[in-house]
């Protein structure tokens, strides 16, 4: 330490001494302070989740301090003009007291919920990013798990805190869900019993709702979002595709002081964010909706965003017809299917994903540059359908609104989300797939020909040619840096003495898979289809006017995986004719 | 009056002017307009007058004689109250067909209302418009108005009113912009898709203490902008659009500043 060192400095140094001595922390602050971390906003979505998180953990903290969960009954006294003389639980008394008594109460409210909100949004958002880029590939799949796991708490933290207040609206949604434990087969009514205390609602649910919420889910979040973090740290990030980026390497900045610095704003950022959205904007006024009573419904009951697709899938289950009496035990299908069947199977394809990706492409190799969504057309392609069925039933979740705001007839709309369902996300596959499909062959177009300068030129002979500028090195890079992707070939059925082989039906299994991913597609540019492209213009070369390309060194930092497309003079300039 | 005609140029001379139009008419109109006193007793003359309103404005679907035909109800019996909350609601005289009969500027002014309401009260007895006495909420209770509510409007009209869908393009509108009187008329008289909520069914101070609990919600939403009072849905659009929407534009910025 330098001997002008000032007394804050040398205390900090003392301590971290202190603490190195002990416990050998310097090495693990050295190492991960240099971890490196490539720059992207699209990789800070994740870090939404996680602020809105640890925002639920503070504002949540706050919340239980004042609120009690029993369902015991007590007369509101408070200073809301609607509630006074009613008989309420204690949970939903205690909520009201917490909203309108308690200093700064209902802010804290508005951003715990807005923050559940927002924490679900981003995840999904997240996922996206995360399906889109192909981050998902080896050696990633186990996090994919672990990422989809922690979708899924957090629909149980939503739902479990949503209904705690124990107001109309939310006990409607638990009565719901009462209803779909009971649609189970055969184990539906004892489930139920077990889950409420006997008969529904009874007066156990909103103190175990409330163990769940507070104590078991955020506990297993913490834990997963943990072990979440740490695969992040040990796979390294993802990058996207670039000059100098590869599979082997990470291109980037140092964990410290640029990300912690960008990071840790960024928690600000987003807990301002939250604040200004719980100062301004009400959530979930329960004060509206009164003391939950098993008797009345409100028009526009409807569950949290991140709950509506399973609202929406049950308001288009046509009911008659779908309830069966099976010797004395009754099926109700027009539960059962929307409302475990839809949700599993959507649920189950997001969570395979990656598995049958991989089947499909039978690439054991590790992934480390993301991919370009074009360049993964039938993912792409799949990810935008399964979205599409989400956001019908979320659409068909608020088809009273629709109807309401945009006069239409609640049936009309009903019945063509019925058919939406099933069609839309069939559509959007084969439309997602011809635009990635078409992007990529853009991509080749401005390969082989380079950027279209709008600049005519004739010819003595008469000809007339639109010049074309060459792309610089980082624009080709981006767009010949991804391996073509072909459908797998087989073994024959029988080997050459006619002896049926072992594993070939899977192996045609396999076969179909991948026909199906990959049959259509749009090869990258090879440096010898690039070297014709570029020869077959260079008789009739041009000065191109006023621009001279900064000539990108070709020194090795750039060079692609497979071939090196040729160095280019960049002067010269293609044409292409008629 | 020099001093005047000097500042007929100033600048606040059309403002100031404006001002005492304003309460020129206003004092002329408080002067004027019928007064809800005088709307009470309906003489043989309105009655006479109500007549010929309706077979100019009513006739040719009701019947010259009120008596309704197929798809059309018979007014016969029906009442003052729902003659003054058709009319005065601009539902009746009705623009066109559809799912149900839309609120629009009402068609015939109060006098008229009146001698028209008169009209059909006379043909059978039915109920009266509610007075000012019954609308009156000063003593009510809205927190039994909003247990009332909850049990018997709610699942049309939304938790505070703010309407919802009925099947086949009806639907139970939203009722911030209805007066004490109309919302009274409407659950005496049952309009369109509405069940009926006579004295027996509701009596007059459940009604008034509903009307107290509709009141209490012009006063706003505690926790800032209500977002249509719509309930979850309008908050998941909303986290969308202004949570993600800001944190993306944000993580953009973050990601763009140099490292």
């Amino acid at each position: 330490m330098s001997p002008r060192a000032t007394t804050g400095a040398r205390a900090a140094g003392g301590t971290a001494d202190y603490l190195d001595q002990r416990t050998g922390i310097g090495l693990a602050v050295k190492s991960f302070a240099r971890k490196i971390f490539p720059d992207h906003w699209s990789f800070l979505l994740g870090e939404i989740a996680l602020y809105s998180f640890v925002v639920l953990l503070i504002t949540g903290v706050f919340l239980t301090l004042f609120f009690v969960p029993s369902m015991g009954v007590v007369t509101y006294d408070g200073p809301l003009a609607t509630m006074r003389g009613q008989e309420m639980s204690e949970a939903f008394a205690s909520t009201l007291h917490l909203s309108f008594e308690v200093t700064g109460g209902l802010l804290m409210r508005q951003i715990h919920h807005w923050a559940a909100l927002l924490f679900m949004a981003s995840i999904i958002t997240h996922m996206m990013r995360v399906f889109f880029t192909g981050a998902f590939r080896t050696p990633r799949e186990v996090n994919w798990l672990v990422g989809f796991v922690l979708m899924i708490l957090g629909l149980a933290a939503g739902f479990t805190g949503y209904s705690l207040p124990d107001d109309v609206l939310s006990g409607n949604g638990l009565r719901i869900t009462d209803g779909v434990v009971k649609s189970i087969p055969i184990i539906g009514s004892y489930l139920s019993y077990f889950i409420f205390g006997g008969e529904f609602p009874g007066e156990h649910i909103i103190p175990r709702l409330f163990t769940v919420h507070i104590l078991l889910v955020p506990a297993l979040i913490l834990a997963l979002v943990g072990l979440h973090l740490f695969f992040v740290v040990l796979h390294k990030h993802t990058q996207y595709p670039g000059p100098g980026r590869t599979d082997r390497n990470v291109v980037g900045y140092p964990l410290f002081p640029v990300y912690v610095a960008k990071a840790g704003g960024f928690f600000f950022v987003v807990f301002g964010v939250l604040a200004l959205m719980g100062a301004t904007m009400t959530i979930n006024p329960v004060w509206n909706y009164g003391p939950y009573d098993p008797s009345p419904v409100s028009a526009g009951a409807q569950p949290d965003w991140y709950m509506l697709f399973l609202e929406g899938a049950l308001r288009l289950m046509p009911g008659q017809g779908t309830e069966w009496v099976i010797g004395g035990f009754t099926l109700s299908l027009n539960v059962l299917v929307p409302a475990v069947v839809v949700p599993g199977l959507l649920f189950t394809a997001l969570a395979l994903y990656p598995f049958i990706e991989a089947f499909a492409t039978g690439d054991k190799r590790e992934h480390h540059v993301l991919d370009r969504p074009r360049n993964a057309p039938v993912r792409t392609a799949s990810g935008v359908a399964i979205l599409t069925a989400f956001f019908v039933l979320i659409l068909a979740g608020s088809n009273d609104l629709l109807a309401t705001h945009f006069d239409l007839a609640i049936n009309d709309i009903t019945n063509v989300f019925r058919a939406l369902l099933f069609v839309a996300p069939v559509v959007a596959f084969w439309a997602t797939k011809r635009i990635a499909l078409g992007l990529q062959r853009k991509d080749r177009e401005l390969v082989l020909h380079g950027h279209e300068t709008g600049r005519i030129v004739r010819f003595a002979h008469g000809e007339y040619v639109e010049v074309h500028k060459p792309l610089d090195d980082y624009e080709r890079w981006l767009r010949v840096q991804h391996e073509p992707r072909r459908p797998i070939e087989i073994l024959p059925a029988e080997d050459e003495r006619g002896v049926r082989r072992k594993g070939y039906r899977r192996d045609l299994l396999r076969q179909r898979v991948s026909r199906f991913f990959y049959e259509d597609r749009v090869e990258p540019v090879t440096p010898r289809e690039l070297a014709a492209a570029h020869s077959h213009g260079a008789h009739d070369s041009l000065p191109t006017e006023g621009s001279a390309p900064a000539q990108i060194g070709s020194d090795g930092a750039h060079r692609g995986p497979d071939d090196e497309p040729e160095t280019t003079d960049s002067t010269r300039i293609d044409v292409v004719h008629g | 009056m020099k001093a005047i005609a000097a500042r007929r140029h100033h600048r606040f001379a059309p403002a100031v002017l404006l001002a005492l139009a304003l309460l020129l008419t206003g004092a002329v109109y408080a002067a004027l307009a019928p007064s809800a006193a005088s709307a009470a007793a309906p003489s043989e003359s309105d009655i006479e007058a109500g007549e010929a309103l309706f077979q100019a404005n009513c006739a040719t679907c009701h019947g010259p004689s009120a008596e309704g035909r197929d798809g059309v109800p018979s007014l016969i019996g029906v009442g003052a109250a729902a003659v003054d909350f058709q009319v005065s609601t601009g539902r009746m005289p009705m623009q066109m067909n559809g799912p149900q009969a839309m609120a629009k500027p009402p068609q015939l002014d109060e006098e008229q209302t009146r001698q028209l309401a008169a009209y059909v009260a006379s043909l059978a007895p039915g109920p009266a418009i509610p007075t000012a006495e019954q609308v009156d909420t000063t003593d009510a209770d809205p927190a039994n108005g909003m247990a009332v509510f909850r049990t018997n409007c709610a699942m049309c009209h939304g938790a505070i009113g703010k309407g919802g869908a009925l099947s086949e393009g009806k639907f139970a509108p939203d009722l911030s912009g209805s007066t004490p009187t109309q919302v009274y008329e409407a659950m005496l008289t049952g309009p369109q898709s509405m069940p009926v909520f006579n004295e027996a069914n509701l009596s007059p101070e459940d009604k008034r203490d509903v009307i107290a609990f509709l009141e209490e919600q012009q006063a706003g939403s505690p926790g800032g902008t209500d977002l249509g009072a719509v309930g979850p849905v309008a908050e998941g659009l909303w986290v969308w659009v202004v949570g993600i929407g800001l944190l993306i534009g944000l993580s953009v910025w973050i990601g763009a500043k140099s490292s």
